[in-house]
């Protein structure tokens, strides 16, 4: 395709894709200008602000301007923290529309053949398949121990975590052995009186690279009476493909998922990352067309839940008693899990019932770090210019221990402490991990 | 496109980062949250300092280039849509808050400060900026000015125009003048700070202001008064203003606007009666106290069906944030909403309201009434879509 060509083609998936009651929803007011991180760090810079995003993909669509590389850059410097949409009186779905545009410039557009093929195989070869994502960890094992940093840079797994290599290598967290990934139980018993069924997405970062993280919130679980199916069947949720313009990739990720979940009989399906969780939420929406899957997708999110969500319904807070050596906590939201999810206050309830610790909120918690998928890697300017104002506030919180509820969050603000120079101060972890040494 | 010289000279001034001609870049400037408008400028302009503004101004008065200054882009008139294209001036350089004066009771601050921060900096001094148009989170002070933006306070406490003392101009030759100044008492010569206040960029641009402050009240109450009926309502505004009270707040929804509101903000707000009236009242403890039973007791006179006092300043702010979000909110039921801004002496409110019915009735569209009843002013909304040709003539 030439330039031209690809333009017309853009602008064409606009007219003919892009939701326009959707786009006309955005009335304009601009109250979800002081709740986007983008717009406030570029300096107010309305290009950067959802309104200014929302109103560019109205033009764009009805033909008022063509799309070119400044619309290109306006979208793909958002995060995606949808923290617009709480916000928004309107009750806009910015997110649905942000994910529809990006996948129509992902169609059309004319990649160089190395984005290509490095995109191909993350998002075809690689996510979807759990089997390869334990060997690649598993790879990343034998790196740690061994060094052996150049097949790891060459399969281009690193390019799927924040910044360079350098810092990467103090945060990444220790993998597990591929034996105990591949040995995963199916079915755990309550730990006492069985209070409810539930279903445990395991996540594809989350199986592999924070195992244990899975494992301390599979105990927690426990210990909270749930009963236990981890179906084998489960594959990647599909937010990095959905984030990325990759829809019909997380639609078959979606299909999988609901198929491997729907005959379980549980009463809920649990996460323990909100950047997997907003996205299975959401899969009534992915699926909204199709007849055949819309009604399946709907009964699959009713049963979406955070593990905090559950601990609290389950009085888990309540029964348990949890303790831990004197230290300052702070909370920074997942973005998905705050402004998809709502879940905001069962991880602040269950982190001020830990006997001994202090919680101390920070300033602007609920604002995003900086991490957002894989926005860390392809917009690290951005991203550190985010990172450093958030590392301002959770230093402004005097924290020993910073608890976060995602992935991409924990390694992000575990590399916040370490361009700090904070490691022997400060330290990151992710809630379910901090809940279950506060057990035991 | 400006003609190459003009874009020369400009970008002399403010530097090649400051000046974005391209077609994204003006397209996020060609509205604010008017319905019904837009138009592309030419290009935007984000001067650094008063000089620059000067140099700007007078490049454009040369070349007969409309000039539109803007700040967050939320005023509701069209005023910072450039309707001749032109230039767009930004202000997210002059955003500082210059001096908080503790001993004049002013706060002298540059345009682009963001309405909301300067409140919470003056409170910091238990000093209080009462103007809190319901954009305050992310109106600038520039613009507050250029539209005389009210607010929730207004019916206490005034508009902006109240608490502007001087001002810093820059006049379309280029000349730059002050106006005003910190005197308490300032009574001498033409009033040219107030012809200045809400002239929507049309006599100069004003590139720093002091502002009136005053001492934060020792408290304040909020409640909820129910109806049934819309005219028992707007009767018991002008009943309580006629018992000598003035509450810094008497807000007006009706049950459509109540609706909206509730489905976004989910703060309880009663959804199964025809009207409320939200009222706050601050002060001493004392007379607030005595200032609310009072006011409860004139609605419940006046056929209030209940009476809510909030419990706490968390469920009073949720009440007043609602409340903010009212014309956003009615996004919801359709995607264009034309809003009016119709005021009356107060008591004539009731006959407003009634009048406004049968205005709806007669032209067969939908009308969602919110305001602030103890000014007189109500903001009757059409919630429409703007491509329904036929329905939009109607509104």
């Amino acid at each position: 395709m030439t330039a031209l060509e690809e333009k017309y083609a853009i602008q064409t998936g606009f007219r003919e894709r892009m939701d326009e009651d959707e786009l006309l929803n955005c009335m304009r007011c601009g109250f979800c200008l002081p709740a986007c991180p983008t717009y406030i760090t570029s300096g107010y810079d309305e290009a950067q602000s959802p309104r200014g995003r929302i109103a560019l993909m109205k033009a764009v669509r009805d033909g008022m301007i063509e799309w070119d590389d400044d619309v290109d850059r306006s979208l793909g410097l958002c995060l995606g923290c949808r923290a617009c949409e709480p916000v928004c009186p309107a009750g806009v779905k910015y997110g649905h529309l942000l994910e529809e545009a990006r996948d129509i410039i992902q169609d059309y557009k004319n990649l160089s053949l190395p984005v290509n093929t490095i995109r191909k195989a993350i998002f075809q070869g690689l996510f979807p398949h759990q089997d390869r994502m334990q060997t690649v960890t598993g790879l990343l094992g034998f790196y740690q121990k061994s060094g052996l940093q150049t097949i790891v840079r060459k399969i281009g797994f690193m390019k799927l975590f924040p910044v360079h290599l350098a810092s990467m290598e103090q945060i990444l967290p220790k993998v597990p052995s591929k034996k105990d990934m591949m040995n995963r139980p199916r079915y755990l018993e309550p730990a006492g009186e069985k209070c409810a069924r539930v279903g445990f997405f395991s996540g594809c970062l989350m199986e592999t690279m924070f195992m244990d993280t899975n494992n301390s919130t599979l105990k927690l679980l426990q210990l909270a009476g749930c009963e236990i199916i981890i179906p084998k069947d489960q594959s990647c949720c599909g937010a990095l493909h959905g984030h990325s313009g990759e829809k019909q990739g997380s639609i078959e990720l979606a299909k999988k998922n609901i198929q491997a979940f729907e005959e379980l009989n549980v009463d809920y399906i649990i996460t323990n990352a909100g950047g997997c969780g907003a996205f299975l939420i959401d899969y009534h929406h992915l699926l909204s067309g199709d007849p055949e899957w819309a009604e399946r997708a709907r009964q699959f999110t009713e049963k979406i839940k955070d593990f905090t969500e559950i601990l609290v319904d389950l009085d888990f807070h309540k029964k348990a008693e949890l303790k831990l050596d004197h230290q300052i906590v702070t909370y920074q939201d997942s973005c998905h899990l705050r402004n998809v999810m709502k879940t905001f206050s069962a991880p602040r309830l269950l982190l001020s019932r830990i006997n001994g610790i202090t919680f101390k909120e920070m300033k602007d918690a609920g604002s995003c770090c900086g991490s957002a998928g894989i926005y860390n890697i392809v917009e690290p300017e951005m991203s550190m210019r985010i990172l450093d104002t958030k590392m301002g506030h959770t230093k402004a919180s005097c924290a020993d221990t910073v608890v976060t509820a995602n992935p991409g969050c924990l390694l992000q603000m575990k590399l916040g402490i370490v361009r700090e120079g904070m490691s022997d101060q400060m330290e990151a972890v992710h809630i379910a991990d901090l809940l279950l040494e506060a057990v035991q | 496109m400006l003609p190459i010289e003009v874009k020369k000279m400009i970008v002399s001034v403010v530097g090649h980062e400051n000046f974005d001609d391209s077609k994204a870049g003006c397209l996020v400037y060609s509205y604010d949250a008017t319905p019904q408008f837009q138009a592309m400028p030419h290009a935007v302009v984000s001067p650094r300092d008063t000089a620059e503004i000067a140099s700007i101004v007078k490049i454009c008065s040369k070349y007969k280039i409309p000039l539109v200054p803007r700040g967050s882009g939320t005023n509701l008139c069209a005023g910072t849509c450039p309707t001749h294209g032109g230039i767009v001036m930004l202000f997210k350089h002059m955003n500082k808050i210059l001096e908080i004066d503790e001993e004049n009771l002013t706060v002298t601050v540059q345009p682009g400060v963001i309405t909301q921060d300067l409140i919470l900096a003056v409170e910091e001094k238990n000093l209080f900026y009462p103007p809190d148009p319901s954009s305050m989170k992310i109106s600038t002070i520039g613009g507050n000015i250029n539209e005389n933006s009210g607010g929730l306070r207004g019916l206490k406490y005034g508009v902006t125009r109240d608490y502007v003392m001087a001002l810093e101009i820059i006049l379309p030759n280029g000349d730059i003048i002050r106006t005003g100044g910190k005197l308490a008492k300032d009574v001498a010569g033409y009033d040219l700070t107030r012809l200045f206040v809400g002239s929507e960029g049309t006599l100069g641009i004003i590139s720093e202001a002091t502002l009136k402050l005053i001492p934060m009240p020792e408290t304040k109450q909020t409640m909820l008064a129910l109806y049934q009926d819309l005219e028992a309502a707007a009767k018991s505004v002008s009943k309580i203003i006629a018992h000598k009270i003035i509450p810094a707040t008497l807000e007006f929804l009706d049950q459509p606007t109540l609706e909206a509101v509730e489905d976004f903000a989910k703060v309880g707000l009663p959804t199964n009666v025809k009207a409320v009236l939200l009222i706050e009242q601050d002060g001493p403890p004392d007379l607030v106290e005595k200032h609310i039973s009072l006011i409860a007791e004139i609605c419940r006179q006046n056929e209030a069906v209940s009476v809510q006092i909030a419990q706490n300043e968390v469920e009073a702010n949720a009440l007043m944030t609602a409340r903010r979000s009212a014309l956003s909110a009615l996004a919801r039921l359709k995607p264009t909403t034309i809003l009016e801004d119709a005021t009356v002496p107060r008591s004539e409110i009731a006959n407003m309201v009634r009048a406004i019915n049968e205005i709806a009735e007669k032209y067969n569209v939908n009308i969602c009434t919110f305001g602030h009843a103890g000014d007189g002013n109500l903001h009757p909304t059409c919630p429409t879509d703007s491509r329904n040709q036929e329905e939009i003539e109607r509104v």
